[in-house]
């Protein structure tokens, strides 16, 4: 009798806040209709701004479905008009006039006009962004706007990077009426609304009235959020979502192998999985050792084991889908334990103590067991040691530089460039790599293709990295849904060309 | 009486604050800068600094504390750096699908455990007795998430009898939400009634073990109603007890089921406010616990002041 009335207490006080807190519960299973499809995700947006919050899901949720720029990039990785008509650019390559389409509204109504880009352009400027890819905006010098259709960015060097910066998040055109709540409302000239977000759910988007361009063919559109991949397999199978865009799991691709329900896009990326070396301090600091370190590892048995064999080998930092991908460079380094073990003991470094520091990423703890054992095997002493990412990596290894080498998937689009900022955590410094980028940005089209050529060469020399991988993107469909985009070259997932047969 | 009253109240306040401080200096100690995290890997120093300044995190530690405390008597517990939302708003949404899946899976729980228990007692030393306390050592030792990847392999993709996931409130569509919430609610009665079958199992032996329940016996009562009649009261001290701890924790560890199912619910906001270094959402949470917790055992020590009369003496 002692602890009867406890119990009968602590129900009645679980069993009142239940029916007292269940008034505003959210979330909803749609069944797909012939004009309405669910895809299947995994990284949530956080919030609905990309101006001031980093990361991937934004964009890919809102950029070309909500939002439009003045450009943007087809799923061939080609710049193509969008709100700009066409564009002219001055003999010296640095000012871009550019004509816009006539005719187009924000979704609430207001008027998109030259103005709007100017303000667009000046924001992305200003304090109001606050993430870090604000800075491609920097080589704007000004903004003129000539009439209502049409405005001249003039930039304060040449930069072929910039227009294709444009295709990105910053070109990304916002109501300047609008904007105060970007988190919780996206107003854009884009197709589709943001008709509902659930956090740690779904994000809906609805088709608006009177968009400008030519109407999608489906009325709704829902991204559901998986963080088990196993829960999205399973959703998939059970027919509550019509597609998997962007498979985390490369093992549960099997279960999918019955062509009759499922097709199976295997689409490119520039996601370079990069097992990187600290340049600046250590061991790695001798091009010898990460020559060493680049022939005592099989890629193509990590491909194998811990890809499902989409992996594609790049042996630099561009992926293939860029016009200065060589392909020459893929087998600079073949899998040679000897030469390895040779060049370990030129620099004089047997058995030393490597402090490998990875993020916890399923797909990175993989790939990081193999190159521990292939480093072993060549006389290492490999330390694995696992971060929490993203708040613990970037502390230790992207800011503090603390690590000897580590593993991570860059996404970024055209992210050759960071090599050639010596405070990068790669710590490579290198003058003769700093101007062939520069060159590569400020000539013409076709040097840039040669220099970036060069540039991508030089990396390889140096060894500065061990590029292991480039990741696949791959998704599964139904098949009698056409037009999921197959290739992640761009920020976005477009669903403007869904369509049922 | 009164003392009492107030020496309890005392205590509860004084635990509360110093929970508080707990909370906010954990989360202080954790390595990793929440404006880091937001702003992602390319950001500037300056922007850094500007981010922190707007968090607020690049004040003295007692300025954030007694600013974030102060919030909260006011019914404020901030805003999410992540979401831009109202933090107690957004909590409070969480807990609205948290709170049922609680309730209806530990009421599972314990209509799966409570027979299952009595009858590997009464069935002690009998082959039948050994099978249904394996079956819950089996359930015991499955994990949730293989537990419920199971039964949506079973049901959902196999059978396809209800939806692999998703969760729907049931003022809203109250057929979709018995559809949905079936399988979640089965997999946390599953394992959590594994457990309390072991307590109930053990609470139940003890009792048969007493002299009333041999004299109740030797009357010619048959064992299960022996137990029933005379048992079952005392039996259930020791696994209310089990019960109540169960719930109070289950508020979190619900989390594996809610990533398997789908189901935003508090344990994955908890979780992915731990990732993103979403400090005041993530301290919101965890004093939100805490406070339950605490409230809950204050109650029912007054409660018990009311009920048992030598309790208020004994002051």
């Amino acid at each position: 009798m002692r602890i009867t009335p406890r119990i009968t207490a602590a129900l009645a006080i679980v069993v009142v806040s239940a029916v007292a807190l269940t008034g505003c519960a959210s979330g909803s299973a749609a069944k797909s209709t012939a004009t309405t499809a669910t895809i299947g995700l995994t990284a949530e947006p956080a919030n609905l701004d990309f101006t001031t919050t980093d990361g991937a899901a934004i964009p890919q949720a809102l950029l070309d479905n909500v939002y439009e720029g003045l450009v943007t990039l087809n799923n061939d990785g080609e710049i193509e008009p969008l709100l700009a008509t066409s564009w002219e650019v001055s003999s010296d390559n640095k000012d871009y006039t550019f004509t816009l389409a006539d005719g187009v509204t924000f979704s609430n109504g207001d008027k998109f006009t030259a103005e709007t880009v100017k303000w667009n352009i000046e924001n992305v400027k200003s304090d109001k962004w606050t993430i870090s890819l604000k800075s491609y905006m920097d080589v704007v010098d000004s903004v003129e706007v000539v009439d209502d259709t049409h405005v001249t960015v003039k930039l304060s060097k040449p930069s072929n990077d910039w227009l294709f910066r444009m295709t990105t998040r910053i070109g990304a055109m916002f109501d300047p009426d609008a904007s105060t709540d970007l988190a919780n409302t996206a107003v854009g000239t884009g197709p589709y609304t943001v008709a509902e977000f659930n956090s740690g759910d779904s994000l809906v988007l609805e088709q608006r009235d009177g968009y400008w361009g030519t109407k999608p063919a489906l009325e709704k559109v829902t991204f559901k959020y998986f963080s088990d991949p196993n829960a999205e397999n399973s959703a998939l199978q059970s027919g509550s979502i019509d597609a998997i865009s962007g498979l985390s799991s490369l093992d549960s691709m099997s279960l999918f192998s019955d062509t009759s329900k499922y097709t199976i896009q295997d689409g490119s990326t520039n996601a370079e999985v990069v097992l990187s070396m600290n340049n600046a301090s250590g061991i790695f600091k001798d091009v010898r050792v990460r020559q060493a370190v680049n022939y005592a590892i099989d890629r193509q048995a990590i491909i194998t084991n811990s890809t499902a064999d989409t992996g594609k080998l790049i042996g630099s930092m561009v992926p293939p889908t860029d016009p200065w991908f060589d392909s020459s460079l893929v087998d600079a380094y073949p899998y040679d334990v000897d030469k390895a073990k040779e060049l370990i003991s030129e620099a004089g470094v047997e058995g030393a103590t490597i402090r490998f520091r990875i993020p916890n990423l399923a797909n990175v703890s993989a790939a990081a067991q193999q190159v521990q054992s292939y480093l072993t095997a060549v006389g290492f002493k490999v330390e694995l040691d696992t971060l929490e990412f993203p708040a613990q990596w970037l502390d230790k290894v992207f800011t503090g530089h603390d690590y000897d080498m580590s593993i991570i998937n860059h996404v970024e689009a055209r992210d050759i460039a960071t090599y050639a900022d010596p405070t990068y955590y790669w710590g490579y410094d290198n003058a003769e790599f700093q101007s062939l980028v520069a060159k590569a940005d400020a000539g013409t089209a076709d040097e840039q293709v040669s220099y970036l050529k060069d540039a991508a060469a030089l990396l390889s020399k140096d060894a500065v990295s061990d590029w292991l991988y480039l990741e696949s993107y791959v998704s599964v469909v139904k098949p009698s849904l056409t037009g999921l985009p197959a290739n992640q070259l761009g920020e976005s997932l477009n669903v403007t060309d869904l369509a049922w047969s | 009486m009164l003392m009492r009253f107030a020496r309890r109240t005392g205590i509860l306040i004084a635990t509360l604050i110093v929970g508080s401080m707990a909370v906010f200096l954990l989360l202080r100690v954790l390595p990793g800068d929440p404006a880091q995290v937001a702003l992602g890997v390319n950001a500037t120093p300056e922007a850094l600094a500007q981010l922190r300044h707007e968090f607020g995190v690049d004040r003295p530690l007692p300025v954030q504390y007694l600013e974030w405390i102060g919030g909260i008597f006011r019914g404020d517990f901030g805003t999410s750096y992540v979401t831009g939302r109202v933090v107690a708003a957004e909590i409070s949404k969480r807990v609205s699908v948290s709170v049922w899946l609680v309730v209806l899976g530990q009421l599972a729980a314990i209509v799966i455990a409570i027979p299952l228990g009595v009858l590997a007692a009464l069935r002690q030393r009998k082959a039948s007795g050994t099978v249904f306390a394996g079956i819950s050592q089996i359930g015991v030792a499955v994990p949730s998430f293989i537990t419920g990847l199971l039964l949506i392999n079973i049901f959902a993709v196999r059978l396809g009898l209800v939806p692999s996931g998703g969760w729907t409130a049931p003022t809203e569509d109250f057929g979709l939400f018995v559809e949905q919430a079936i399988l979640p609610v089965l997999t946390i009665g599953l394992v959590q009634g594994a457990l309390l079958s072991r307590y109930v199992r053990s609470a139940a032996l003890d009792v048969l073990r007493e002299d009333y329940i041999r004299t109740a016996r030797s009357k010619g009562l048959m064992p299960l109603r022996a137990f029933l009649r005379h048992g079952s009261r005392n039996a259930a001290v020791p696994v209310i007890t089990v019960i109540g701890l169960q719930v109070a924790t289950l508020i979190v560890d619900t989390i594996v089921v809610e990533r398997v199912f789908v189901i935003p619910g508090l344990g994955s906001l908890l979780f992915d406010g731990v990732a993103n270094r979403d400090l005041l959402l993530v301290q919101g949470i965890v004093l939100l616990i805490v406070a339950t917790i605490l409230v809950m055992n204050y109650i029912i020590d007054l409660l018990y002041l009311a009920i048992d009369p030598r309790m208020r003496r004994s002051a």
